[in-house]
């Protein structure tokens, strides 16, 4: 029998890593942006139906949950690509050529900042600044930083990430 | 010249292990504090020190500590936090430092929670520092293996857990409050004062939160004394070094830890290697986006807290901004208020609506699209999200380079609006 995925149901796994973070709080609704981490990382992203399953096991409201959940940028409410661009999009990277760099990726990937490519490999994003200002400009691609990016180097780049 | 912030950081060479780090003296001052020098002690001689938050606000920290209730009758628990949420657009020196020596900032962390009687620590960390998340981590571990974390830290009686806790985005993250409500799990808003932190904070107990520059200065003070950490200072009145920084069209950007009070100057043309080739100075936001620009007239001041706020802006981070004569000032401001716009929590009403009022008012002058009342609307806006307006300093500090925008750039904003379009011919400055 095929079993279906149901993202209103917490894993096992999911609920281990909730509760290691709950054992170090004072009350169970202080894990919630713990439990949405946890969420994202075994999910990708953070669906209306997670959202529920989160306020269950937490015993909040779900529009609490919610609100949590859409006021940080890093944690996504809508499904990202197999690897997500974080673009530095402020000031010393805005000198240094960023614009050159956005304009460059949505050339080469057809899509805009929020948006992913069609075969779901990119979904590029702008980043307050990454706190390397002194090689910039600068973005990450998944966890990994690079530094002094250039329009021509953007192709190898990005062929490290199918 | 002492660099002792720095003096272990060797870029292309990974940090220093818990051992390697002992071997060069490292921990000594947390075995000293507990092994005999009283929590007062340790206060005291921080204050004495003349150390100032590196975070941008420049409080005494010997003093902030002093707020927190000490002895029998003080809660049980207390916590003290590492703020390593370096979010202010064009400040790297936290990441230097923990990604250059995370020890010296673990044996700051653990001497400030020994001097408030803290049992328990975080270090509250931006997501995107992801290298400096793994040495974290991996550092915390060392340390509880060796015993400076833990129960009964070296046999003094002394408890304190270290935790890390990386954040999920927002600069707003960053406002001491704001990290408390984040840290809770909640919105990342600020919080009204008083109560001030110190006496209810996190989870309602006292709790102190400072830099991580701040707190990596505090091993080299219980070692070496408060009048050793004044003398490294050309300051008259801040203690110690300071980890300045220089990003913008410089011929070598960085960040160089150098005495408090070194001028603008040496650090623009000595360090930084002066402006490349063809490009003029123009101006300079001395501490991070939210601070007031200055220019070429102020070369010569000293960075130290009083000596920038005497010239009109503020030391904040010190790490600094340059703007050169061939980047257009109205799209370097409409960038640092797209920031602020895009930033600001919502929480008040003149923060959440006016930044992105102002934030259109100025792609419009960018544009060419803009008029003599839209500078008025503007000036309007530096008085009505200026201090006192606002529940934080998100909105003010977003004030604070455009006032000054307006003040020695007008003739930019006033070609801008003349001409109808942007004389400069850079071809990426208009916003996406």
């Amino acid at each position: 029998m095929e079993t279906e995925k149901n993202d209103s149901m917490l894993t096992a796994a999911e609920i281990a890593a909730i509760d290691h973070e709950i054992d170090l709080l004072p009350y169970k609704k202080a894990a919630v942006i713990e439990a949405l981490k946890v969420i994202q990382q075994h999910r990708g992203w953070v669906s209306d139906e997670s959202i529920a399953a989160v306020a269950d096991y937490l015993e909040m409201g779900a529009a609490e949950v919610d609100s949590v959940a859409t006021f940080y940028n890093l944690i996504f409410r809508k499904p990202v690509g197999r690897h997500v661009i974080l673009l530095c999009d402020s000031i010393s990277c805005y000198v240094m050529g960023y614009g050159r760099l956005f304009a460059a990726l949505r050339q080469k990937l057809s899509i805009g900042f929020g948006e992913t490519t069609t075969d779901q490999r990119f979904t590029l994003l702008p980043n307050a600044c990454l706190g390397c200002c002194d090689h910039a400009p600068s973005l990450m691609i998944d966890e990994t930083l690079y530094k002094d990016v250039t329009v021509e180097v953007l192709d190898e780049l990005l062929s490290n990430y199918q | 010249m002492e660099r002792p912030l720095t003096q272990h950081i060797h870029p292309g060479r990974p940090p220093f292990s818990i051992r390697e780090y002992e071997m060069e003296g490292g921990y000594a001052a947390v075995r000293r504090a507990l092994a005999g020098i009283s929590p007062e002690n340790v206060q005291q001689v921080v204050k004495d020190s003349g150390l100032k938050g590196r975070g941008g606000a420049g409080f005494n920290t010997g003093m902030k500590w002093s707020f927190v209730p000490m002895g029998a009758g003080a809660p049980r628990t207390k916590y003290l936090i590492a703020n390593a949420d370096e979010m202010e657009p064009g400040t790297f020196k936290d990441r230097m430092l923990i990604e250059g020596n995370p020890h010296q900032l673990i044996e700051g962390m653990i001497l400030a929670a020994y001097a408030i009687q803290a049992n328990i620590s975080y270090v509250f960390l931006r997501w995107a520092y992801r290298y400096a998340a793994q040495l974290l981590q991996k550092s915390i571990q060392e340390a509880y293996g060796a015993g400076y974390l833990g129960v009964n830290i070296l046999g003094s009686g002394y408890n304190l857990d270290m935790r890390l806790h990386t954040g999920v985005g927002r600069y707003m993250c960053g406002e001491e409050t704001a990290l408390l409500n984040a840290l809770e799990g909640k919105r990342a808003t600020p919080r009204a004062k008083p109560p001030f932190p110190q006496v209810s904070g996190l989870f309602g107990k006292p709790t102190i939160v400072n830099n991580v520059e701040t707190l990596s200065c505090i091993p080299h003070i219980v070692n070496n004394g408060a009048a050793w950490f004044k003398s490294l200072s050309q300051s008259e009145d801040d203690g110690g070094t300071k980890i300045y920084g220089v990003s913008g069209k410089v011929r070598s950007p960085g960040a160089w830890e150098l005495p408090m009070g070194v001028p603008m100057r040496e650090l623009i043309e000595e360090y930084a290697g002066g402006m490349k080739d063809g490009l003029g100075l123009k101006g300079v936001l001395p501490g991070g986006a939210s601070t007031d620009f200055l220019t070429s007239e102020h070369l010569d001041i000293k960075m130290d807290f009083r000596s920038v706020s005497a010239a009109g802006s503020r030391l904040g981070t010190g790490t600094m901004i340059v703007l050169d004569d061939a980047t257009c000032p109205v799209g370097f401001v409409h960038n640092l208020q797209h920031f602020f716009a895009q930033e600001s929590c919502g929480w008040c009403t003149p923060c959440r609506e006016g930044l992105p009022w102002v934030e259109k008012v100025l792609l419009s002058i960018e544009k060419g699209n803009g008029t003599e009342e839209d500078l008025q609307l503007l000036e309007m806006h530096t008085q009505m999200l200026g201090p006192g307006n606002t529940f934080c300093a998100l909105a003010p500090g977003a004030m604070e380079p455009l006032q000054s925008a307006l003040k020695y750039f007008r003739a930019d904003f006033d070609d801008h609006i003349k001409e109808k379009k942007c004389p400069y011919s850079h071809a990426d400055h208009l916003y996406r």
